[in-house]
């Protein structure tokens, strides 16, 4: 068994390849071998969404997604986001209601709440509660994440 | 600071105070660029990871390392005799709590072991996952010993004596004898008694601690990059066991994923990581995994207190005693003791009534469980949901509205400056304006009527409150008075730069809080310069004043009125140079949006910038006499008061499925005098968050241990934090009860949410069950509890 694997893949719209051990997820792999550590660690058990990246469009864990499951893949992390402009409206959201504090939670919170209005453009409070519920934050009582998602949507949908 | 024209900060003309500016720092975490320590990445850093002890209490009998020496990428092992030689261990007491006793504590666990998850091995390898591999490879045989885990059971003859130099495990005892409270209790017309539980818990911070500790033998200094949150204590004690001087140690905590009291203390294993990092003179960097996070992090709470209250028929409190105990762990942390929350109980037990006869006993113990010392709001939830579980049990008995006898047993608004019945002098609380306030925030009738109406469609819902008191910007007599190195002022620098833009440094951390924003909010106002053109600075030993960090609620009390000060000496400072440029006198000049202008007709003079560009580069067109000076450091801790108490009252309606026993919370109130409010979005924040992390305690949160003190639930999938979907809205009022210690007069907004929501959770969850004539006490209030009371397990 060869002691590493190859995985090449596009992220953040470059493309990268290296070889890293079959053991390494996801996260660990844009954190350390990408040096993108925009992308949490919380729990390294799938349960606290700090971790979340986009994998072939779709939000991941990455604490529980191996770097090989990514090789031919389209990886997305809060740098890329950030810099192509696809979540400023959701940016400037949190930080005109201060949704975010210590901002572990952030840049998984951010990327949960994207994935969300693409999927409801109209979410209520409870449905974003819902939707939200897999991302822990311990310091705001989300609620000024609430308010930021909710801001976020009624201002794509051309309302104030 | 009021000036020579008896004008304050409040009078400053464009003020920032009061105002809900985004936070500045904000930006930057929203992006993906925050820098936390475990982002710190070194040339030749290597990774520490700890075998930690799966037994509660045993002898180590043998520690064989050999595989591990020779696995891939292992660098080093070391065992806790080995770091022993390097860091000289600690004794967590602090001497003003008297008695209180705790033996030396070793970094790693040497000869023996005292709690599940203490550490034993270190393993430096080249990566954390190699070094986790070979931690694999290390066997220790262990010898059992006998356990004292209950702390019910830890003081009985029988138990197990922890450390044998003591003849049991008390660790510190304290008493407090107010009035006559045994004649009281006898003139008493109604007496209740009843006993409160409070689960273990912990802080769960989202950023779990993390350093990288970057030893040069060459300049023999000693970098850390840490999570922390009180940066110059952790520079003097890494000092001290390390054998370092202290100058030539800098810690560096850039942002901190949450800290909640939990990194305000000494961590064997941290130490550790500076330890090897001077041994091997290359950077080392240790990131606690959540598992071991459970284990390693101090816990919090582990309460059990027996309350007893006595009232008139009319409903005045005539007497409180409380009998608490708590279990500690095998030590007492380092260095700010675990004896602080039993202290806080004991001195907060009863604090917004009038009363005269108080008896308090407060026992710590030691036991065979995980350290426990100060978290957000420390004791205060334990003594607020006694006080207010047993005002609202004997309002029931007399028949009284709960809320009603508060306010007839509260100390009136314009009674303060007054004391606690256990002498803690009080400033300026507003108990009364809050309450009211709370009143109109509630539909409390609406309420009423409504859960009438439910209870026969069988649906129970039910209301309860808790007023309470919060110590905050503590003095030295927190912890200075008893020997531990830790600073009760604050410092904050404030420096012109060439181009008119103030580069300001503060001694107070930055976890989210919004410490940065707060101090660029009070430098802008004090000198009248705008938010964007100020760069704040904090969490640099070597680049900030020295102070105490942030904890305690202290930051804006403390660091904000140091700020103001600094802002004050550099406005006057640019003014005197503006007076010579425009040949006006100073005291006739002012700073608005950045340019000197007439105080009379707030009419342009000169921008900042020009008068920057002239210091730095044309001081040749000033006076030989003169010398600018534009940069300014003050310093400021409160004096005339030990610590500024705030007050706060809060609300909880919820509903209880008796089905199920699922407690579904559906709103919450609270208003809040944190004195003045500097940026009223961060305060309701904090307020909200605070009441979060209470809401965790009273209903989810519990480091739940077996008789062998393993524990069961340690990791976060098991164990249960608060998420969104099960939160109400909380809806958060204030009341600015300035302190007039401080021109400011600000004080801490950080734990009065924590402090008072589980006590209002558990009035109304007793008061939802009512009909079934069922109390329940003992928290977290699980639906498990719910239904065992409610006889349906
Ligand atoms: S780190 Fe991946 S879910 Fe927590
Ligand atoms: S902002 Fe700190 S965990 Fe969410």
């Amino acid at each position: 068994m060869s002691k590493f694997v190859q995985v090449t893949t596009t992220v953040n719209g470059e493309n990268v390849s290296r070889s890293v051990e079959p053991r390494t997820n996801l996260v660990d792999f844009v954190r350390y071998d990408l040096e993108l550590t925009g992308s949490h660690v919380g729990c390294e058990h799938g349960v606290c969404g700090a971790c979340t990246i986009r994998l072939n469009g779709e939000i991941v864990r990455g604490c529980l997604v191996l770097a090989a499951q990514a090789d031919g893949g389209v990886v997305e992390t809060i740098e890329g986001l950030s810099e192509s402009g696809k979540i400023s409206d959701l940016q400037d959201s949190f930080l005109t209601r201060n949704a975010g504090q210590c901002g572990s939670c952030t840049p998984g919170m951010l990327l949960t709440a994207d994935s969300l209005l693409e999927e409801n453009k109209a979410p209520t409070r409870t449905e974003i509660r819902e939707y939200i519920s897999g991302n822990y934050c311990r310091c705001t009582g989300f609620e000024a994440i609430v308010d930021a998602i909710e801001m976020t949507s009624k201002k794509r949908r051309g309302g104030s | 600071m009021v000036d020579s024209n008896g004008l304050s900060i409040h009078d400053r003309p464009n003020s920032y105070i009061g105002r809900s500016v985004p936070r500045p720092n904000l930006s930057r975490l929203l992006k993906g660029r925050g820098s936390y320590a475990d982002d710190v990445k070194l040339p030749r850093m290597v990774h520490v990871a700890f075998l930690r002890s799966p037994l509660a209490h045993a002898d180590i009998v043998k520690i064989e390392t050999d595989k591990a020496s020779s696995a891939s990428g292992v660098i080093a092992v070391y065992n806790g005799k080995d770091l022993a030689k390097v860091c000289s261990p600690w004794v967590g007491v602090v001497t003003h709590l008297e008695g209180m006793r705790s033996p030396p504590q070793n970094l790693l666990a040497v000869d023996r072991v005292r709690w599940q998850g203490e550490p034993v091995v270190a393993v430096v390898a080249q990566t954390r996952a190699l070094a986790e591999d070979a931690i694999e490879l290390i066997e220790v045989k262990y010898k059992e010993l006998p356990l004292a885990v209950d702390m019910k059971t830890a003081l009985d003859d029988d138990t197990e004596v922890i450390h044998k130099e003591y003849e049991n495990n008390l660790c510190w005892e304290r008493n407090v004898n107010a009035g006559d409270v045994d004649a009281a209790f006898a003139e008493a017309d109604v007496i209740v008694e009843e006993e409160f539980q409070f689960g273990r818990h912990t802080g769960v911070t989202l950023e779990s601690r993390s350093i990288v500790a970057d030893y040069d033998p060459g300049e023999e200094m000693l970098t850390l990059y840490q999570s922390t949150q009180a940066p110059h204590m952790k520079q003097a004690l890494f000092a001290k066991h390390l054998e370092l001087d202290e100058h030539k140690i800098r810690i560096i905590c850039r942002d901190v994923g949450g800290a909640f009291g939990l990194k305000a203390h000494a961590y064997g294993d941290e130490f550790a990581t500076a330890a090897i990092s001077k041994i091997l003179g290359r950077p080392v960097k240790f990131v606690a995994d959540r598992m071991e996070s459970f284990l390693a992090d101090i816990h919090a709470r582990d309460h059990v207190v027996k309350g007893k209250i006595g009232v008139s028929k009319a409903g005045k409190i005539l007497a409180i005693e409380i009998d608490d105990l708590t279990g500690i762990g095998p030590y007492s942390v380092y260095p700010r003791s675990s004896g602080m929350e039993v202290n806080q109980i004991c001195n907060l037990t009863g604090g917004p009534y009038k009363f005269d006869n108080y008896r308090a006993r407060g026992r710590v113990v030691f036991q065979n469980k995980p350290p426990m010392c100060q978290y957000r709001a420390v004791g205060h939830p334990i003594a607020i949901t006694v006080t207010e579980g047993l005002v609202e049990m004997a309002a029931s008995a007399i028949d009284m509205e709960s809320i009603e006898m508060r306010k007839l047993n509260m100390v009136a608004d314009d009674d303060y400056p007054n004391k606690t019945v256990s002498g803690i002098p009080l400033e300026n609380l507003s108990h009364q304006a809050s309450t009211d306030k709370l009143m109109e925030m509630v539909n409390y009738k609406e309420i009423r009527d409504e859960q009438k109406k439910l209870r026969k469609e069988g649906i129970y819902r039910g209301v309860g409150f808790a007023a309470l008191i919060e110590v905050t910007n503590p003095g030295p007599a927190f912890y200075g008075v008893g020997g531990a190195p830790i600073s009760a002022q604050d410092g904050c620098s404030v420096k012109l730069d060439a181009k008119g833009n103030l580069i300001v440094g503060t001694s107070i951390t930055e976890q989210g809080q919004g410490a940065e924003s707060v101090i660029s909010q009070v430098v802008a106002t004090a000198v009248g310069i705008t938010p964007d053109k100020i760069k704040v600075i904090s969490g640099d030993t070597e680049n900030t004043p020295y102070g105490g960090g942030t904890w305690a609620s202290r930051g804006t009390g403390i660091g904000g009125e140091a700020a103001a000060k600094a802002g004050k000496v550099i406005r006057d400072n640019v003014l005197d140079v503006a007076g010579i440029l425009l040949q006006s006198e100073p005291n006739t000049l002012d700073i608005q949006n950045n340019q000197v202008v007439n105080k009379s007709d707030g009419a342009e003079r000169m921008s900042v910038a020009e008068i920057s560009r002239v210091v730095y580069y044309r001081g040749d067109t000033l006076p030989k006499d003169f010398q600018a000076e534009m940069m300014a450091v003050q310093h400021y801790f409160p004096k005339s008061y030990p610590f500024a108490f705030t007050n706060s009252v809060h609300c909880c309606h919820l509903e209880v499925d008796v089905n199920t026993g699922f407690i579904k919370l559906l709103k919450h109130w609270a208003v809040e005098d944190c004195g003045t409010v500097i940026n009223p979005q961060n305060v309701d924040d904090q307020v909200r968050g605070g009441v979060v992390q209470g809401i965790g305690g009273a209903l989810y949160e519990e480091c739940i241990y077996n008789e062998q003190g393993q524990l069961l639930n340690g990791n976060l999938a098991d164990y249960l934090v608060p998420m969104a979907v099960e939160l109400p809205d909380i809806v958060v009022g204030h009341v600015e009860s300035k302190t007039f210690e401080s021109d400011l007069g600000a004080k801490g907004a950080g734990e009065a949410g924590t402090a008072g929501a589980p006590a209002a959770i558990m009035n109304a969850l007793n008061d939802a069950l009512m009909p079934f004539d069922v109390r329940l006490t003992r928290q977290p209030f699980t639906p498990q509890k719910v239904l065992e009371a409610l006889g349906k397990l």
